[in-house]
């Protein structure tokens, strides 16, 4: 597929130098828009945020963040990540194991199924755990019943986040496994290995990179999360409250350090995310290159 | 495989542990979304009497928190800041018909009404509700399509205007829209009307409810915002009530009602009154005179007929708001 592609782009790749030695002020322009872009729109909001956290000082910065409510969201998130993103772990390498290497009936249907909480707002898919798992819900009388609580609870919180952070695994890997073909496993196959051999030494390796930046992308959403998980959460203090949501709470509360200080940590985690991103790829760079394709 | 087991696990040890989370010694206290300092206090006190007894806290708007509850969030108590979102509990069966005589004063411990934040000095000389349809004076408060509290303000203003033009339905209507015409921007909720004001320094006069003003002038500067109370306005209710249906369940009801019946003890109130809201006791009442100026009170039964009546009147689809909205 890129084959044809590359061919139509060579006389670009020629022609680049040319491109390179456009006149200086064109250059500066072009610069100049995309940093004041990316600095009023990434970089400012930053500085604002751990502005705030500190403007009263580090003591009550660090105070915001030492208080039981704080503690029990920050543990909650790390909680329901350390659930999710296994689990997505799981679920994005068996989906991209069987679309990349069967051929099966109903192929293409997974594959945009995967793509499903992309183009769905996460409020409605807390929502449809609502009508699910509700008291007045499909299964909520059977639940109630039972004495399981999923809505209002942390089980609910960990089905809404993997709910909207499931794309992110699969997505990585599909286009990766397709381009890599099963000629590897094939041969390690033939050489006597079995499949979970086949699957450890060769598939897991040639895939490694793409599934690190797929893990990336999904521990960051899965503790960013707002929308669905404040549909289901119920908001109750030290149990069901995760970072995001006690943002939001203390900030209505009028408690600007607060809110700001906890905004801080997820927007550190953003940060940290971006850097190990970066490490990797100056350190790995030809290797990512090889394996990711792109 | 074994990462999926190890998940699997402890999605199911989850499961488990959250199925047994209430017990007859814990209360749910499903409260509005910005009671937390208020309630952080009261169980503190409610606790110390009553050891081994604990209270979680959920806070959110009372709308979402009544849904929450139909769905299956399993409050014990609710500590509402608006009587109709107690009423829906009662149409889905939650709550008993008749909860407003099963605690005092209408099942409402403490109370507060809209009230006016000013610029330091009052600039404007702002001092009651006539003074807002001026035109050189800029209104702040939230959209009452989306906000309770901005619903509280029309409603405030409406009854002004009634007994200011003795019933005049056509002055009262004109009355209500120049202020509407007043407001520059009708943000969506109350937490956004007061960042409008105070953070962009948009209006001369915020309306919002009193227990409000307080946190505002605490966050934002003594100096900068003087309280104006106007000499009439609108109660408003905080109501408390049972969740008969998850009380009963949880054999709470006990707990439950002796920790509603703590709201309107002496500590109760104090601690009511320390947080911004009016309280009924009459000695705490007196303690605190001076942070709570006079204001003559008019009730939403009495101006209006009922809650009922106002939501099919006024708040309904094509009803009276939408007229005064719309014909800014």
């Amino acid at each position: 597929m890129a084959d044809p592609e590359i061919k139509s782009y060579e006389p670009h790749h020629e022609s680049q130098s040319a491109a390179v030695t456009e006149s200086r002020p064109v250059r500066a322009v072009l610069m100049a828009v995309a940093f004041a872009f990316l600095g009023i729109f990434l970089v400012l909001p930053l500085i604002v945020v751990f502005n705030e956290a500190l403007a009263k000082g580090v003591g009550a910065y660090t105070e915001a963040l030492a208080s039981p409510d704080t503690r029990s969201a920050i543990r909650l998130t790390l909680l329901v990540a350390a659930i999710s993103v296994p689990l997505n772990i799981v679920f994005g390498i068996s989906a991209a194991w069987a679309i990349a290497k069967f051929e099966f009936k109903g192929k293409a249907f997974l594959t945009t199924l995967i793509d499903l909480p992309f183009s769905v707002s996460p409020v409605i898919s807390g929502l449809v755990y609502v009508l699910l798992f509700g008291a007045q819900g499909l299964l909520g009388a059977w639940l109630k019943a039972h004495g399981i609580a999923i809505l209002f609870a942390v089980p609910g919180i960990v089905l809404a986040t993997v709910f909207v952070t499931f794309p992110f695994v699969a997505r990585e890997l599909i286009p990766l496994m397709q381009e890599q073909g099963n000629g590897d496993e094939e041969a390690a196959l033939s050489l006597g290995a079995n499949g979970w051999q086949t699957f450890w030494y060769v598939t897991l390796p040639n895939v490694k990179w793409g599934l690190l930046y797929g893990v990336l992308l999904c521990n960051a959403r899965a503790m960013g999360e707002f929308g669905a998980v404040s549909v289901v959460s119920g908001h109750i203090r030290g149990l069901t409250n995760t970072m995001p949501l006690h943002v939001e709470i203390l900030y209505n509360e009028y408690n600007a350090v607060g809110a700001f200080a906890v905004a801080s940590l997820l927007a550190g985690l953003a940060l940290v995310t971006l850097v190990l991103k970066t490490l990797l790829e100056m350190r790995y760079g030809a290797e990512i290159a090889a394996t990711r394709g792109h | 495989m074994k990462r999926f087991l190890l998940g699997a696990a402890a999605l199911a040890a989850l499961v488990l542990a959250s199925s047994q989370a209430w017990s007859a010694d814990r209360l749910l206290n499903a409260s509005y979304d910005v009671g937390r300092e208020l309630f952080v206090e009261v169980n503190k006190a409610f606790i110390a009497g009553h050891p081994g007894v604990s209270i979680d806290q959920s806070h959110a708007g009372t709308s979402a928190q009544a849904r929450a509850i139909a769905e299956g969030l399993e409050a014990d108590v609710v500590t509402f800041n608006q009587v109709i979102d107690v009423d829906f509990l009662v149409k889905k069966g939650l709550v008993s018909a008749d909860w407003q005589k099963d605690f005092p004063d209408n099942a409402s411990p403490f109370y507060s009404l809209p009230s006016f934040l000013v610029r330091a000095g009052n600039p404007k000389h702002i001092k009651d509700w006539n003074d807002l349809v001026r035109d050189d004076v800029q209104v702040i408060f939230p959209n009452p399509k989306t906000s309770g509290n901005a619903r509280y303000t029309y409603l405030a203003a409406t009854a002004y205007a009634k007994e200011a033009f003795k019933g005049d339905d056509a002055k009262v209507k004109e009355f209500v829209t120049k202020l509407f015409n007043n407001v520059p921007i009708f943000d969506t909720g109350g937490r956004a009307a007061t960042t409008t004001f105070v953070q962009r320094e948009i209006g001369d006069v915020l309306i919002t409810f009193e227990s409000e003003t307080r946190g505002i002038r605490k966050e934002y500067g003594d100096d900068k915002f003087e309280q104006v109370t106007p000499s009439v306005s609108l109660l408003a209710e905080f109501p408390v009530a049972i969740v008969d249906k998850v009380a009963d369940e949880h054999g709470t009801r006990d707990l439950a009602k002796s920790y509603l019946d703590f709201l309107y003890t002496p500590e109760g109130q104090d601690i009511a009154a320390r947080n911004g809201l009016r309280a009924r006791d009459a000695a705490v009442a007196a303690k605190y005179k001076a942070e709570f100026p006079d204001v003559r009170l008019l009730t939403v039964d009495d101006v209006f007929g009922g809650w009922a009546k106002v939501q099919a009147e006024h708040f309904a689809a094509g009803g009276l708001l939408d007229q005064v909205y719309g014909a800014r």
